[in-house]
């Protein structure tokens, strides 16, 4: 089939960026998103014109690193599929595609359809783990964790970091990724040491960081490639309230024995 | 060069203890006066950047994509091994030692081995302390299935998404250490040499790929934690962007490459469907516990499958090996599809594929419990074929998927280059000419989270370290010989891009160095890509400047590095005149299994590099197994 693309095109961050047309001819219906744009990038090299730039690595829907705005949907809007995932077959022939970056305060354009989502390792940073060095660890059958738990907790940790929340949000928020971390850790035993001091962090760094509030549009379930539920948003927001009412200043002390 | 693999002596359950105890420490407040680069941050490196921090050290942690938790370990499926025994079904760590030792058609070193089976009961206990949610059984405790070349259940897994898993742990320990400090994180920075100054590997030369800027970093030592070079073969499993140029760099400034021959070819992964195509998607293995494979008894055969009775259908892997069935050793597994398609019983349009049947154990189970197991992987295959494996059985062909040969290191980790440590699926070290399904991961966070913390002081301990600074003349020498690589690539200026030259290139090695290989074949490999690789350096066109965020110049550098480690790859092959795991000569075999000679080949080729126009050479680390016999591996 052949198809009108219609690509965000920016140099660099500074400058405007601006929307250009392109033909992608022959294209197959088993097709991959990307491999459809790897297509058009040898026809552009071949002319001596810079290729679209996208960030992608695994291909596989597992690594989080692809990620664009397809007709005003992030990933293309698909259940449960990210971009990489994305297969030619649910287009037709003459179709017009505009495909543009992820669109958020806190993810600066780099070049063309590629952004810095740094923000989000630094929202881990302030608090997305649970503190065990290397060594300390007791038996891993010593803690029974119930089934129920374990797997709602998979659920949670099955965020692949991709950002399309965020795209998707009309307020540019990344409670969804946030609340996923805080939920993965804060429904295991394991988990609990932290749970409290974890979140009031976490959330403290994403206001840092610029991202929007959470207004409950829920766009960013839809869009979520790992469907993660905005239930976690809500757990989020309870123990949120339960952290900042509870939080005390650390206490310091050893002494010297 | 003399390899000395620094094994310890003693009996092989004493020797890591031993060692552990003879080594030299760096006391607590001495730590903070090194600084360790590590660059990688998939299983191993995350590991090791976060271990290594907690030690007390200051760390630099390098990767090429945009944030540390995309490392390709992300995109493991089926599981990760330990001998736990929680099964109570006769697994120990002996027994996990030998099952690898087998798996690896006995070219692995016993004593690396048995360290990492012992190691894998901490891993478990470590992941599960940091939140990884493994599955569990009802009663809570954690739940075990069975891979290839394995008859207990041993392999921990996290629904289909183990290695994503493991690796957000290990991620998320390494931000902790971000926070604190003790760990600098570098993301979208490309190793491209290492420095080596007074003999010891001090440094690297990276290029920051957002903004082109070419910086050293340096360091008191350096770990290479950068994964595997499927990618040589363009088609693979692994992430687009995986590549060996952190390990190439390494090899021309004296590291050894050792067994660089040894790649694995996984059998169950999704069919090519047509030029364009990318990469490969792998299947785990997994699939293999309750899925069928198949072809049809006679060759042509058309039918759809439902069309095809029972008794015309030859369920080749039960046949041939009844004791291990559809769960012999992934060497094995593909050859016998292999076998099957060149006897014209493949199946599906190209006739490039075997079927991978759920039907029995829906039946027997339910879809319910299938789904459980299998639901994103059968989703997944969904989505990629349109085709729905619940009704259809899956079509599946081998493709490559990982690379047990790598940078040669001892008993430590360490290089032939002093300093130069290398962890993960970039060192060639445990898994001999074959890996067992759900090791890679368990050697990765092995090398990081056990080994190299200890095995790291023990270095810097001993190594009296000279000072140096960014102009130290073997400094600007690295930087220059980055700056000079990278303008010549950008003047060229030619007709092809690169990605139709790494194709062609991936076209040689899969068709000369792929699954089966020969004498002949490879000597014509041999010619073949030296031309092609002239055929770079005059013609490809890598369009942009140095100085901006330029996706073709950093596969222009990656392609250039898998050109000359093709070359590597076939030599070695031509030169090891005999079958055994994952190579596979077609003049050595019997009954159409590999065929070894330990009489002149039980030992680990570690090619060192002499130089752009002279041949390199190859020196000889000979392997014993003084508890694991000497057999010829049988899975029947
Ligand atoms: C699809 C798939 C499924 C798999 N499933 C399993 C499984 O179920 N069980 C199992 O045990 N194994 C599995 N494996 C194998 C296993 O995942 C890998 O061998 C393992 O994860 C490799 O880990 P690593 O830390 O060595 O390297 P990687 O995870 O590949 O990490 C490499 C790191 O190095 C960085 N890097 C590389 N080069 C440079 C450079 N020049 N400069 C800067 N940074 C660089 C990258 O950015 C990355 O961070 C699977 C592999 C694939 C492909
Ligand atoms: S490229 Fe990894 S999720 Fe799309």
């Amino acid at each position: 089939m052949n198809l009108v693309l219609h690509v965000w095109r920016q140099k660099n961050a500074q400058d405007k960026g601006k929307m250009v047309r392109y033909d992608a001819k022959g294209v197959s219906p088993d097709m991959s998103f990307l491999e459809m744009l790897d297509v058009v990038n040898e026809e552009l090299i071949a002319k001596g014109e810079d290729p679209i730039a996208f960030d992608h690595d695994c291909r596989e829907g597992i690594c989080g690193m692809c990620g664009v705005v397809i007709n005003g949907l992030a990933h293309g809007g698909h259940v449960g599929t990210t971009t990489c995932q994305l297969h030619m077959r649910h287009f037709s022939d003459g179709d017009e595609i505009y495909i543009e970056p992820w669109r958020a305060k806190a993810f600066p354009v780099i070049k063309d359809l590629v952004v810095d989502r740094g923000a989000f390792d630094r929202i881990i940073q302030a608090g997305g783990y649970i503190s065990v060095a290397t060594g300390n660890a007791p038996d891993g059958n010593a803690i029974p964790v119930p089934k129920p738990s374990s797997d709602l907790a998979m659920d949670a940790a099955a965020c692949i970091g991709c950002g399309a929340c965020v795209a998707a949000c009309p307020n540019g928020a990344a409670a969804l990724f946030t609340s996923a971390k805080i939920s993965h850790l804060g429904l295991l035993p394991q988990g609990q040491a932290e749970r409290f001091r974890r979140v009031v962090d976490m959330v403290q760094q994403m206001d840092t960081e610029g991202f929007g509030n959470c207004t409950n549009h829920r766009e960013c379930e839809a869009a979520c490639p790992k469907q993660i539920s905005t239930d976690f948003i809500a757990r989020m927001n309870r123990d949120y309230i339960r952290g900042s009412l509870s939080r005390r200043p650390d206490k310091v002390g050893g002494g010297d024995g | 060069m003399e390899l000395n693999a620094n094994i310890p002596s003693g009996p092989i359950e004493k020797k890591w203890d031993q060692h552990r105890f003879e080594m030299k420490l760096v006391n607590p407040a001495n730590k903070r006066k090194y600084t360790v680069i590590v660059v990688g941050s998939g299983l191993a490196g995350a590991a090791a950047a976060a271990s290594m921090g907690e030690l007390g050290y200051n760390v630099k942690c390098f990767c090429f994509q945009d944030s540390p938790r995309r490392a390709h370990s992300i995109a493991a499926q089926g599981g990760i091994n330990a001998a736990k025994n929680y099964q109570n079904d006769g697994d120990s760590i002996y027994r996990l030692f030998y099952d690898t030792v087998k798996g690896g058609d006995f070219r692995a070193r016993e004593a690396n081995v048995y360290r990492l089976a012992q190691i894998s009961v901490n891993i478990i206990d470590q992941c599960v302390a940091q939140g990884v949610p493994f599955a569990r059984e009802y009663g809570g405790l954690l739940a075990n299935r069975s891979f290839g070349g394995a008859q207990v259940s041993r392999t921990f897994y996290a629904r289909g998404q183990t290695g994503q898993q493991l690796l957000l742990g290990a991620y998320q320990a390494l931000e902790r250490q971000v926070h604190t400090g003790k760990v600098q994180m570098f993301a979208r920075h490309e190793m491209l040499e290492v420095i080596v100054a007074g003999g010891k590997a001090r440094g690297i030369v990276t290029r920051n790929l957002t903004t082109g800027k070419i910086e050293s970093h340096l360091a008191d030592a350096v770990c290479l934690a950068t994964g595997g070079y499927g990618n040589v073969f363009f088609l693979s499993t692994n992430a687009k962007n995986c590549n060996v140029t952190a390990s190439w760099r390494a090899y021309k400034k004296g590291a050894c490459f050792a067994n660089p021959c040894y790649t694995q070819i996984h059998p169950t992964c999704i069919p090519v469907s047509g030029d364009y195509q990318s990469k490969l998607t792998l299947m785990s293995e997994s699939l293999r516990n309750d899925g069928r494979i198949w072809v049809p008894t006679k060759s042509g055969d058309k039918r759809t499958p439902s069309e095809i009775p029972e008794d015309e259908r030859d369920y080749y892997l039960e046949r041939k090996y009844p004791s291990f069935g559809n769960l012999v050793p992934r060497d094995i597994a593909s050859r016998a599809a292999k076998d099957m398609c060149d006897q014209g019983r493949g199946i599906g349009e190209t006739g490039l594929g075997v079927y991978l049947d759920f039907a029995d154990s829906i039946r027997r189970l339910g879809a319910k419990t299938i789904s459980e197991r299998y639901g994103n992987l059968f989703e997944m295959y969904e989505r990629i074929t349109g085709e729905d494996p619940y009704k259809v059985p899956m079509r599946i062909f081998p493709a490559v998927h990982y690379t047990m040969g790598g940078l040669w290191v001892d008993y430590n980790l360490m290089s032939s280059i002093p300093g130069l440590f290398v962890l993960g699926e970039a060192n060639f070290s445990d898994h001999g000419a074959n890996r067992l399904g759900a090791s890679a991961l368990m050697q990765g966070l092995a090398d990081g989270y056990f080994v190299i913390p200890y095995t790291i002081g023990n270095y810097l301990a001993q190594a009296k370290l000279e000072k140096l600074d960014g102009e130290n003349a073997d400094v600007k020498d690295a930087e220059n010989t980055v700056n000079a690589r990278i303008k010549k690539m950008l003047d060229i200026k030619g007709k092809r891009t690169v990605d139709s030259i790494h194709r062609e290139l991936g076209k040689i090695m899969w068709e000369y160095c792929g699954m089966a290989r020969n004498e002949s074949g490879l000597n014509k490999a041999l010619g073949r890509i030296p031309e092609l690789r002239e055929e770079f350096w005059n013609n490809v066109n890598v369009l942009g400047g140095n100085e901006e965020f330029n996706q073709s110049l950093e596969k222009a550098g990656r392609v250039a590095d898998f050109l000359e480690l093709g070359e590597l790859m076939c030599r070695d092959a031509l030169h090891r005149n005999e079958s055994c795991g994952g190579h596979f000569r077609t003049e050595y075999q019997v009954e159409g299994e590999a065929l070894r000679n330990d009489d002149d080949y039980c030992y680990v080729g570690a090619w060192e590099y002499t130089g752009d126009r002279s041949e390199p050479k190859l020196n000889k680390e000979p392997l014993s197994f003084e508890n694991v016999h000497l057999t010829q591996r049988s899975y029947k």
